[in-house]
C-alpha cells in the first residue's frame, strides 16, 4: 500500500528536483553537491520500494491527469517492479556519481542538465508503471526528447549535433512501430487501456503482425539489427553518467515493453515468434562482440557490448517463446528467469563501465584506446571498479555477468527437448553463436580494461587523478551490486518467480524442489549446479593457503628491474599493442563482416601513412538507399515549392476545389 | 556433509596437485623417447619448479598489483578447478559448486588474469600473447560448448558427477556421436593447453609462441606458480576428458574401499593418454596462428556431428 504511493511519488519527486534546480541559483558545485544526491535518493527510494512490491498483488490507479475522457493509468505489478527495481538502483549509483561529475566537467548549463536528467529519470519511471496506450507513449516520447538533449549536451561539436539526429531520427521511426503496434493490439476495443487489450483475442495474423510491430519498434530503442546504428553514436556522444544510464536502463525500458506486449497484452505465443527473436538475438549479440572488438574509442567500444548483451537477453527472450508456445512452461520460467537477470546484470556493470569511462575521461581528456595506457597506477580507485565491471561483463564466475549467461546456456540446453524435430536441431546448434559472442565478450573486455588501464601511458598525460568521495560512492554503489548478485543469484530468483508465474504459469520455484540459497540450480541439482559463494571460497581459501605457504617456504624477496627488452635498447610505450593492433586477429579472421577500408603506404613512401578505417555493412545496405529515397521525394516535392505567395494561395483554391468535388 | 567426504576432497585435491608436473614430465620424457631423445626424466618438471620458488623474484618496474597478484589467482582457480573435476571421486563436497560449464568459466578466469598480467608490463610481447590467448579462446569456447552437449543429451546433465555415474553404468558399445565428441575434445585439448599444434610449449619464438608469450615477464615463485598452474590445468582438462569418455573407475566419495583401484585406474589413464598426447604432438607441426580458426574449425563441426548423430539416432547414437 505505502510502497505503490512512493514508488508513483518518486517520478513526480524526480521532477519536483529537475524544476528546483532549475530554479535554484547556486554555484555549479553547490547544484551538483546537492541536487544529485537527492536524486539518488529518490533512486534508492524507488528501489526498496519496488523491491517490496515485487510479490504483491497489482495494484493501479487512474491518475486525474491527461486528456479529458482518456485519463491516465497507471498500474505496478512484478514487472513494472522488477525494471523499476533496477532503474532505482542504477540511478542511485549514477546520481551519486554525477555529483562528482558534472561538479567539473564544463560543457553545459548545470541547472539544464540537472532538469533533463531527472525528467530523464521520472519519464522512464513512467513507461514502467504506465497502464495505458497514451501515458506510455507520452512518458516513451519526453524519455527520447529528454535523453536527446542530454547526447547532445556538448552541442558545439558537430559529431554530437549528428548522433543526435540520428538517434531522434531513428526513436521516433521506433515509437511510430510502437504507435501501430498499440493501435493492433486494441483492434475493435477502441480503448487505449491496457486492460483493454488484454480482455482482446487476435486472429493469429493480426497477432503477429503486433508482435513484429513491437519487435521492431523496441528494437530501435534497444538496438537489435538492422535499427542499431544510432546506438554506437549516441552513447559515446553523451556526458558518461548519461551513457551509463542510456545502456544500463533506457535500452531495458525496451525489453519491458517487448515483455508488455508479448506477455502480457498478446494472449498467444507462436513458435516462429520465437525463432525470429532468437535469431535475430544471436545476430544481434554477434555482431556486437565482432564490432565491439575491432573499436579504437573506449565509449564506442561499450557501446557496441551493450548491443551484444541486448542480442542476448533477445535471444533469451525468444527462447522463453518458442518453450511457452511449446508449453514447456517450466523451461520457459528457466529461459525467462536468465533474461530478465541478464537484464538486471547488463543495467549494473554497463553503467559502471561508462562510469569509469566518464572518470578517465575526466583524468585525461581522452577517450581514444589509442592514447591511454598505464591508468592503474594513477587511479586505483577507478582501476579496480573497472577490473570488476570488466570481468562482470566479460561473464566470469563468481561474477554477476556469469550467472546469468550459466542460466542462459541451461535454458539453452534444454533446447533439444523442443517437439519440432527442425528445433531440436537448430537451435542447439544456434547456441554456439552465443557461446561465440560471449567468448568474444571476453576478448573486448581484455582489451578495453588493458589498453586502459595497464601497460605503459601511450601518451603523455599531464595531470590525471583519481575519482573524487561521490565518483567512487556511485563506483562502489554499482560495483557493489555487481559483487553481490552474483554471489548471491538465488536472491535474484527469488525476485524473478512471481514474474514468471504470471507472465509465463510456472516458477523456477516450484521446479526445484530443494532451493538452497547456496547453489544455483537448472531445475534440478544433479542435472547442473553452480555456486558462486563456494566458488569465491575455494579461489580465496586457495590462494590465501598459497601465499601463506610460499612466503613461509621461502622467501619473499622482490627486486625491482627493467623489463625484458630483447637486448635492444629500452622499451618505449609504443611498441605495445594499439587498440588495432589488440584487435588484428579478429579483423583478419571475421574480415567479411566488416567493411574494412585501408590505407597502406608503399615501401617507397619517405612519411608512410597507415590507416584503417572499419565501418557498418548496413550502413550501405540499408541507411544510405534510405537517405537518397528521401532526397528523391523532398527534391520532388520541393518542385512544388517556389516561395511565391500567389503559387501558394493557388494550391490552397485548388485543393479546395477538389475536395468540393470529392464531397459531391 | 561428514569427514569421510571432506577427507576424499582433500586426497584428490592434494593428489592432483602433487601430480600434476609428473603428467606433464611424462608427456615430455614420451616426447623425447619418440624424438630418438634420452629426454630429461619424469621429475624434471619438480626441479624446475623447486628452482624457481628458491631464486629471488625480478618484478618490471611499472608492474602494478596486478601483476603480482596473478600467478596466486590463477593457481587458486586451477587447484579449485582440479579439486571440482571428479578425477578420484564423485560427489566431492566442491563438485555441486560447478558444472562443465561452470569449469569453463573458471577456467577463462585464469586465463583472464593471465591475459590481463602479461598487458601489465606493457612490453610487445605480452600484449601479442594476450591478442593471441585470448583469440584462441574465444574461437575455442563454442566449440567445447558443443562438445559438451553430447554427453549432456545422453545424460540429461553437464554435471560431472551425474555425466560419470550415467555414462559409467551403461552398456560397453560403441557411441557414435561420443566419438565425434571426443575427437573435437581431444583437438580442443590441444588448443587451450597450448600444444602442439596449436601453441609450441619448448619455443622461445616470437612469431609462434602464445603462453609462453604471456608469462614472459614473470620470474621465480610467481613463474613457478605458473607453470604449476599450467600443468594443473592440463591436468583438470584431462580430468573432463576422463569423465566425458572414459568415466569407469571413478569411486564415489566417501568410499575408501574403492579408493585404491581408482587411484591406480586414473594413474593408467593418465599414462595412455599423456603418451598418446605425446604421439600427437610427434606427428602434427605448429601451424600459422592463422591456420587455428580452422583447426578449431574442424573441431567445432564433429562436435556439431556428434550432438546431430545422438539427435538422429537416439539412443543407439
Amino acid at each position: 500500500m505505502f510502497s505503490f504511493d512512493l514508488v508513483l511519488a518518486v517520478p513526480l519527486f524526480w521532477i519536483a528536483v529537475g524544476l528546483l534546480g532549475l530554479a535554484s541559483r547556486a554555484s555549479r558545485r553547490e547544484h551538483a553537491r546537492f541536487f544529485f544526491p537527492l536524486g539518488a535518493l529518490g533512486g534508492l527510494a524507488l528501489a526498496a520500494a519496488a523491491c517490496t512490491t515485487l510479490g504483491a498483488e497489482p495494484r493501479s490507479l487512474i491518475l486525474p491527469l491527461g486528456l479529458p475522457d482518456l485519463p491516465f493509468h497507471v498500474r505496478l505489478d512484478s514487472l513494472s517492479a522488477f525494471f523499476l527495481m533496477l532503474l532505482g538502483a542504477v540511478s542511485t549509483g549514477v546520481s551519486l556519481y554525477c555529483a562528482g561529475y558534472f561538479e567539473k566537467s564544463g560543457d553545459g548549463d548545470i541547472r539544464l542538465i540537472g532538469l533533463q536528467y531527472h525528467v530523464f529519470l521520472a519519464s522512464m519511471a513512467l513507461v514502467l508503471l504506465a497502464d495505458d496506450a497514451y501515458l506510455f507513449m507520452v512518458a516513451w516520447e519526453t524519455m527520447a526528447v529528454a535523453s536527446y538533449f542530454l547526447v547532445t549536451t556538448d552541442h558545439r561539436v558537430e559529431q554530437i549535433r549528428s548522433a543526435g539526429l540520428l538517434y531522434l531520427i531513428v526513436a521516433h521511426v521506433g515509437a511510430l512501430s510502437i504507435l501501430l503496434c498499440f493501435g493492433t493490439l486494441q483492434l475493435g476495443q477502441w480503448s487505449y487501456a491496457f486492460d483493454a487489450m488484454r480482455g482482446n483475442t487476435l486472429s493469429l495474423p493480426w497477432a503477429s503482425i503486433a508482435f513484429a510491430l513491437a519487435l521492431f519498434g523496441f528494437g530501435a530503442k534497444a538496438g537489435f539489427l538492422p535499427v542499431h546504428v544510432w546506438l554506437p553514436e549516441a552513447h559515446p556522444a553523451a556526458p558518461s553518467p548519461v551513457s551509463g544510464l542510456l545502456s544500463g536502463v533506457m535500452l531495458k525500458t525496451a525489453v519491458y515493453g517487448l515483455l508488455r506486449v508479448s506477455f502480457d497484452l498478446l494472449h498467444m505465443r507462436v513458435s516462429w515468434w520465437g525463432v525470429a527473436a532468437l535469431t535475430l538475438g544471436l545476430a544481434t549479440a554477434l555482431f556486437g562482440a565482432l564490432f565491439a572488438a575491432v573499436q579504437t574509442d573506449m565509449k564506442r567500444l561499450l557501446a557496441y557490448s551493450s548491443i551484444e548483451n541486448l542480442g542476448v537477453i533477445l535471444a533469451g527472450f525468444g527462447l522463453t517463446i518458442l518453450f511457452h508456445s511449446y508449453d514447456m512452461n517450466v523451461l520457459a520460467a528457466l529461459a525467462l528467469a536468465a533474461t530478465l537477470y541478464h537484464c538486471l546484470n547488463h543495467a549494473l556493470f554497463k553503467s559502471l563501465l561508462f562510469l569509469v569511462t566518464g572518470s578517465v575521461m575526466h583524468a585525461t581528456s581522452q577517450r581514444s584506446l589509442g592514447k591511454l595506457g598505464g591508468l592503474i597506477r594513477r587511479m586505483p580507485w577507478v582501476a579496480a571498479a573497472g577490473l570488476i565491471g570488466a570481468l562482470a561483463s566479460a561473464g566470469l564466475p563468481p561474477l554477476n555477468g556469469f550467472a546469468s549467461e550459466w542460466m542462459l546456456f541451461q535454458a539453452f540446453l534444454f533446447s533439444p527437448s523442443l517437439p519440432s524435430s527442425y528445433l531440436s536441431m537448430l537451435v542447439p546448434v544456434a547456441t554456439a553463436a552465443l557461446a561465440l559472442a560471449v567468448a568474444m565478450a571476453g576478448y573486448v573486455m581484455v582489451k578495453f580494461y588493458g589498453v586502459v588501464f595497464l601497460g605503459l601511458p601511450r601518451e603523455e598525460v599531464a595531470h590525471s587523478h583519481d575519482a573524487d568521495h561521490w565518483e567512487r560512492a556511485g563506483l562502489i554503489w554499482l560495483a557493489g551490486w555487481c559483487v553481490a548478485l552474483g554471489l548471491l543469484p538465488v536472491l535474484v530468483l527469488a525476485a524473478v518467480d512471481p514474474i514468471a508465474r504470471t507472465l509465463v504459469g510456472a516458477t523456477l520455484h516450484d521446479a526445484t524442489q530443494e532451493s538452497n540459497w547456496l547453489f544455483l540450480t537448472a531445475l534440478q541439482p544433479e542435472r547442473a549446479s553452480y555456486s558462486a559463494p563456494l566458488f569465491l571460497l575455494g579461489i580465496v581459501l586457495t590462494v590465501l593457503a598459497t601465499f601463506l605457504l610460499v612466503r613461509r617456504l621461502y622467501h619473499g624477496r622482490v627486486r625491482r628491474s627493467a623489463p625484458w627488452d630483447c637486448g635492444f635498447g629500452p622499451l618505449e610505450p609504443r611498441m605495445q599493442d594499439s587498440a588495432e593492433g589488440f584487435s588484428q586477429p579478429v579483423k583478419q579472421i571475421f574480415e567479411s563482416f566488416f567493411k574494412v577500408e585501408r590505407l597502406q603506404p608503399s615501401p617507397f613512401d619517405a612519411q608512410p601513412l597507415y590507416r584503417s578505417r572499419i565501418e557498418d555493412r548496413f550502413w550501405y545496405w540499408i541507411y544510405v538507399p534510405v537517405t537518397r529515397v528521401a532526397e528523391l521525394l523532398s527534391s520532388l516535392v520541393a518542385v512544388l515549392h517556389h516561395g511565391r505567395i500567389h503559387l501558394y494561395l493557388i494550391y490552397s483554391f485548388a485543393t479546395l476545389l477538389v475536395l468540393l468535388l470529392l464531397i459531391q | 556433509m561428514n569427514l569421510g567426504y571432506l577427507a576424499s576432497q582433500l586426497f584428490q585435491t592434494l593428489l592432483a596437485v602433487l601430480l600434476a608436473p609428473l603428467v606433464l614430465g611424462w608427456v615430455n620424457q614420451c616426447r623425447a623417447w619418440l624424438q630418438n631423445r634420452s629426454g630429461p626424466g619424469l621429475v624434471q618438471p619438480y626441479r624446475v619448479i623447486a628452482k624457481l620458488f628458491r631464486k629471488d623474484a625480478v618484478v618490471a618496474h611499472n608492474a602494478s598489483w596486478l601483476f603480482r597478484f596473478t600467478p596466486y589467482a590463477v593457481f587458486g582457480c586451477m587447484v579449485l578447478a582440479v579439486s571440482i573435476v571428479p578425477l578420484l571421486a564423485t560427489d566431492l563436497p566442491f563438485s555441486p559448486a560447478a558444472d562443465v560449464i561452470a569449469l569453463v568459466g573458471l577456467l577463462a578466469l585464469a586465463r583472464v588474469w593471465m591475459a590481463l598480467a602479461a598487458m601489465d608490463v606493457g612490453t610487445a610481447f605480452g600484449s601479442l600473447g594476450a591478442r593471441r590467448e585470448m583469440f584462441v579462446a574465444s574461437l575455442a569456447e563454442p566449440a567445447l560448448l558443443m562438445v559438451f552437449f553430447t554427453p549432456a543429451l545422453i545424460s540429461q546433465s553437464t554435471a560431472l558427477t551425474t555425466i560419470v555415474e550415467t555414462l559409467a553404468h551403461r552398456e560397453l558399445t560403441l557411441y557414435p556421436s561420443l566419438a565425434f565428441a571426443a575427437v573435437a575434445f581431444v583437438m580442443l585439448l590441444l588448443a587451450e593447453n597450448a600444444r602442439i599444434p596449436v601453441d609450441n610449449p619448448a619455443t622461445h619464438l616470437e612469431l609462434t609462441m602464445i603462453h609462453e608469450a604471456l608469462i614472459l615477464e614473470y620470474s621465480a615463485r610467481h613463474l613457478a606458480l605458473l607453470e604449476w598452474a599450467h600443468a594443473l590445468k592440463l591436468m583438470t582438462y584431462a580430468g573432463i576428458g576422463i569423465a566425458l569418455f572414459l568415466p569407469w573407475g571413478i569411486a564415489a566419495a566417501g568410499q575408501w574401499g574403492a579408493m585404491p583401484l581408482a587411484v591406480v585406474v586414473l594413474l593408467a589413464k593418465l599414462l595412455v593418454g599423456g603418451a598418446a598426447l605425446a604421439v600427437l604432438e610427434t606427428i602434427s607441426a605448429k601451424m600459422r596462428i592463422f591456420r587455428v580458426p580452422e583447426f578449431l574449425g574442424m573441431a567445432f563441426l564433429l562436435a556439431v556431428l556428434g550432438m546431430l548423430t545422438r539427435l538422429l539416432l537416439g539412443s543407439a547414437g
